[in-house]
């Protein structure tokens, strides 16, 4: 049942043996000790499972790890030092317990991409995919305005 | 670069200092036990009972152990095999590992498939088959009062709190706490009053929904145990599960590193028992994640009815205070006792009446259990009393927030329960309040169907009590610090307050402290890091132990004739000859107290108070029943606080919290108990497009004077006014009264509808 994909991995080529049913946040998990990308509603509504694939966020408790053959993958774990996008969420205060972090950081990053100097409403509307119950909303909306500053003056 | 143990000038209190971990989190490298993974280890996937209230007559467990991978399917039958009474919880033993004899709500755990993989496990749980024989089921907390249908044969509790004594061996009843206050004589002042008004509110049964949900593993050996938990009360897990094996404590270790979230979910004992037990069984290491859909299944907030009755006179006093609580605790107490008398005592609000009754009843009922909740049941009664405090004052034809001022429970004026009001800025909460919603000023009303309204809510609490924290700190011989504390960091940024603390003490930047996070074999005991205690009882520990530890580092000075401003580092080394050694501090914290009374009459009900007051402006849909907050403002009392962006965070997260639990959060159960939209599919909480487009937080200026540095708990503040907040701008604007929550568009607008079709 098991069969072997290979992807990039955080710019690195591996290969694991996937079975059809499993998912990306668990093989991420199981195969490469990668916990950045966590399950938390196993429905796609919460955003604490984002993973890249080619450059697209996708929710990593849904998505089919075997649908990543060949496919270029990046995680939270993919850089070694903080990102603008990372910098201004510490500076910001835009995280309370962490769970959910990697996935606004991951989404943000998308979003300034597209829109490098986004509304408020742009942002909210952007991020209304990411769930975070300790509910730093009014910061993370702060953090993204302060990278995308930051991203400007780079 | 400055070196990180260099004394500093600069005040490590009141510094907003980024959380200590913050690099860990941005990065997805923070430890939490949603993470963990141990050499052959087992997973546990529980079957639940399919009735919320039957016997159990044959469980068949032959179909999922024949499943390929499966390791053991255990029973509530194996488990008494192993600890003959395997019945736990904080303020009754009532709980099972799993489900004996009968189940009492729909979810209930009643046996667990252990795989070595989690799918396997799955697949096999679905494969028990439980046979019941039906029981009839209570779901109403005042039906539960009087119904033939008795959850527990017999109460049995704890016996550890002497107010829970009397209820010992009772049967056929679903009460688990009659809690009562009395004040003077409401009856006589209530038939002496002016007028009197008595109005019904209700709340809904909602769940905290962390995002890394309930997870415990556990490891043993022939001798000990090992539970990595997250969960808020690590002291308590260890005295609990050794109580249970009958095993010294010393041989159960606990160890908790950061939570995703806690909100009170991952209190007491919730899966601990239970890997303790599949782990001695199996002599494997086991695990047990739970789904977002298995954690309302779990523990939940009480769903609540009470009811309010003032007596006051024609110019707006009130004089007398009557009232009733109901809390539908579901099938097992947790905490629910302690929420129904610690917290009842507040139920007749921040006002000064003489002659005061309250009546606060802990029930069983069919549904999941419910406990603590960001508030421990303050929200539920804040709810009541400011949404009839505003009836009052339309009745009267004052302004409610002059009304508030005639009445308000001035400092050193006595509360309900005869105890004193110190340090609780009532006063300045409600003028801040005023000032920042513009009061005086005139408000843009809306028009058509778009309808504008503002309205205001003030809550206290008082913090529980009898509680213990013991901390400790290691000054290194490079000066830096290690600070041993129990609390726990669920998100609160306990670690950074507690770092600041310590930093404070012995003069160095936070930075240079460590916080240990909580491991029962190296960090001393905290009752638990609930009810916003851990700031105050924690952080007043470890205030002690620095300022032990500095006095042991002071007397090496002396004895060494060093100077008072030698470097610590030049201190060990002079002593020891070399960068060695390490200096201890301890620290014990325990607050007076006094018990009530039989009448709820004590001298000291709290170690200290907490405020919040909440202002809101919204518009309302008037075709829709839809409810925007526009602006939300949160006021507090938090004493000094002790990193001002932290606290902020915190006013505005627990206020967003609050604002799902009455806008929209509500756990929906059919006739049979079943509940039907246990996922975030269908229960939704709180997204970006539900934030107010303003919202302004504001600690006034305020000391707590027997707290650290002048500070006191925040994390339960900004939930306090928020609900009775909304329903009164909502009254402003429409001229409809919501006495249910949640307040969603259906509800505004049938209440919208029925006003319309009476006029």
């Amino acid at each position: 049942m098991r069969r072997e994909i290979q992807f990039r991995l955080n710019g690195e080529v591996v290969a694991a043996q996937v079975a059809p049913h499993e998912t990306l946040v668990e093989v991420l998990r199981e195969a490469f000790g990668l916990y950045g990308a966590r399950e938390s509603c196993g429905q796609g509504m919460c955003g604490c499972c984002t993973v890249l694939v080619d450059g697209r966020a996708v929710s990593g408790c849904l998505y089919l790890a075997s649908l990543c053959e060949n496919a270029e993958v990046r995680t939270i774990e993919g850089a070694t030092m903080l990102d603008a996008v990372q910098e201004a969420f510490v500076e910001a205060g835009a995280l309370q317990c962490g769970f959910c972090t990697p996935g606004f950081v991951l989404m943000t990053r998308q979003l300034l991409d597209e829109i490098p100097d986004p509304s408020e409403d742009e942002i909210r509307h952007y991020l209304s995919g990411n769930l975070c119950r300790c509910a730093a909303y009014p910061e993370i909306i702060e953090a993204v305005k302060l990278a995308a500053s930051k991203r400007r003056k780079s | 670069m400055k070196r990180a143990a260099q004394p500093t000038e600069t005040a490590q209190v009141g510094r907003s200092l980024p959380r200590l971990e913050s690099w860990l989190k941005v990065t997805g490298r923070a430890e939490y036990v949603h993470n963990l993974r141990l050499p052959r280890m087992l997973y546990g996937k529980i079957c639940r009972s399919t009735v919320a209230h039957g016997r159990i007559k044959r469980i068949e467990v032959a179909a999922a152990q024949a499943v390929g991978g499966v390791h053991r399917v255990v029973t509530g039958e194996d488990v008494r095999e192993l600890v003959a009474e395997p019945y736990y919880g904080p303020a009754f033993h009532d709980q099972p590992v799993l489900a004996l004899d009968k189940v009492r709500y729909v979810g209930e755990p009643v046996a667990v498939v252990l795989a070595a993989d989690p799918h396997v496990a799955e697949e096999a749980a679905h494969l028990v088959q439980v046979e019941y024989e039906a029981l009839p089921a209570v779901y109403d907390e005042v039906e539960a009062m009087t119904s033939a249908a008795i959850v527990h044969e017999v109460l049995k509790p704890a016996g550890t709190f002497p107010d829970l004594k009397h209820l010992k061996g009772r049967t056929n009843t679903n009460v688990a706490l009659d809690f009562r206050l009395r004040r003077g004589d409401a009856e006589r002042a209530m038939a002496k009053a002016e007028r009197v008004f008595e109005h019904r509110f209700r709340t809904q049964q909602v769940m905290h929904t962390p995002l890394e949900p309930l997870v415990s593993v556990a490891e043993s050996t022939e001798t000990s145990l090992t539970i990595h938990t997250a969960s808020q009360s690590p002291s308590f897990v260890r005295i609990e599960i050794a109580r249970l094996l009958g095993w010294p404590e010393n041989r159960v270790r606990v160890r908790v590193p950061f939570l995703g979230g806690g909100f009170g979910a991952k209190l007491y004992i919730k899966l601990e028992a239970l890997v303790a037990v599949l782990s001695l069984m199996t002599r494997r290491p086991v695990k047990i994640s739970l789904t977002m859909e298995e954690q309302f299944f779990t523990i939940t907030k009480h769903a609540s009815t009470l009811r309010i009755k003032s007596g006051v006179t024609n110019d707006g006093r009130i004089v007398a205070r009557d009232c009733e609580v109901w809390w539908n605790g579901g099938a097992y107490a947790d905490i629910g006792p302690r929420v129904t008398q610690k917290s009842g005592f507040t139920a007749p609000g921040p006002y000064d009446i003489d002659d005061v009754r309250i009546d606060s009843y802990a029930l069983y009922t069919n549904l999941p259990p419910a406990g603590a909740l960001r508030g421990f049941g303050i929200p539920q009664l804040v709810w009541a009393y400011e949404s009839h405090t505003d009836l009052l004052a339309r009745e009267l034809g004052i302004d409610p927030i002059e009304f508030r001022r005639r009445n308000l429970l001035r400092e050193g004026r006595p509360q309900a329960t005869g105890t004193r009001m110190k340090d609780a800025a009532l006063e300045k909460v409600l003028e801040r309040l005023a000032v920042l919603m513009s009061w005086d000023e005139r408000f843009e009303r809306g028009g058509g169907t778009l309808r504008r309204g503002r309205g205001i809510a003030l809550g206290f609490k008082a913090c529980i009590a009898n509680t213990t924290s013991l901390a400790a700190v290691n000054v290194n011989a490079d000066g830096s610090c290690t600070v041993y504390t129990s609390c726990v960091d669920m998100g609160q940024a306990s670690d950074t307050a507690m770092a600041q603390i310590a930093a404070e003490v012995l003069r160095i930047p936070a930075e240079a402290v460590t916080v240990v996070h909580s491991d029962t074999d190296v960090t001393p005991f905290d009752m638990a890091t609930l009810g916003s205690r851990s700031l105050f009882h924690s952080g007043n520990a470890v205030k002690l132990a620095a300022e032990d530890a500095l006095k042991k580092v002071n007397q090496l000075r002396d004895e060494l004739h060093l100077p008072a401003d030698a470097p610590i580092a030049d201190v060990f080394k002079k002593k020891y000859g070399m960068r060695a050694g390490s200096v201890t501090g301890a620290g014990n914290f325990i607050p007076p107290y006094t018990p009530p009374d039989e009448n709820g009459q004590t001298d000291n009900a709290t170690p200290f108070w907490m405020v919040g007051g909440t202002g809101v402006e919204l518009e309302v849909d008037t075709e829709t029943g839809r409810v925007r907050v526009t602006r939300l403002v949160n006021v507090a009392d938090v004493g000094t606080p002790i990193n001002p962006k932290i606290v902020e965070t915190q006013l505005s997260g627990a206020s967003i919290m609050q604002l799902g639990f009455s806008l929209f959060e509500k756990m929906q159960f059919d006739a049979e108990g079943q509940l039907r939209n246990a996922s975030f599919a269908e229960y939704k909480i709180p997204g970006f497009h539900d934030i107010p487009d303003e919202i302004v937080n504001e600690a006034v200026v305020s000391e707590q004077s027997t707290g650290p540095f002048g500070g006191k708990g925040v994390g339960e503040t900004g939930t306090f006014g928020v609900s009775p907040a909304i329903a009164n701008a909502i009254h402003d604007a429409v001229g409809v009264r919501l006495t249910s929550l949640p307040m969603n568009p259906e509800a505004v607008f049938d209440a919208i509808s029925a006003k319309s079709g009476r006029e």
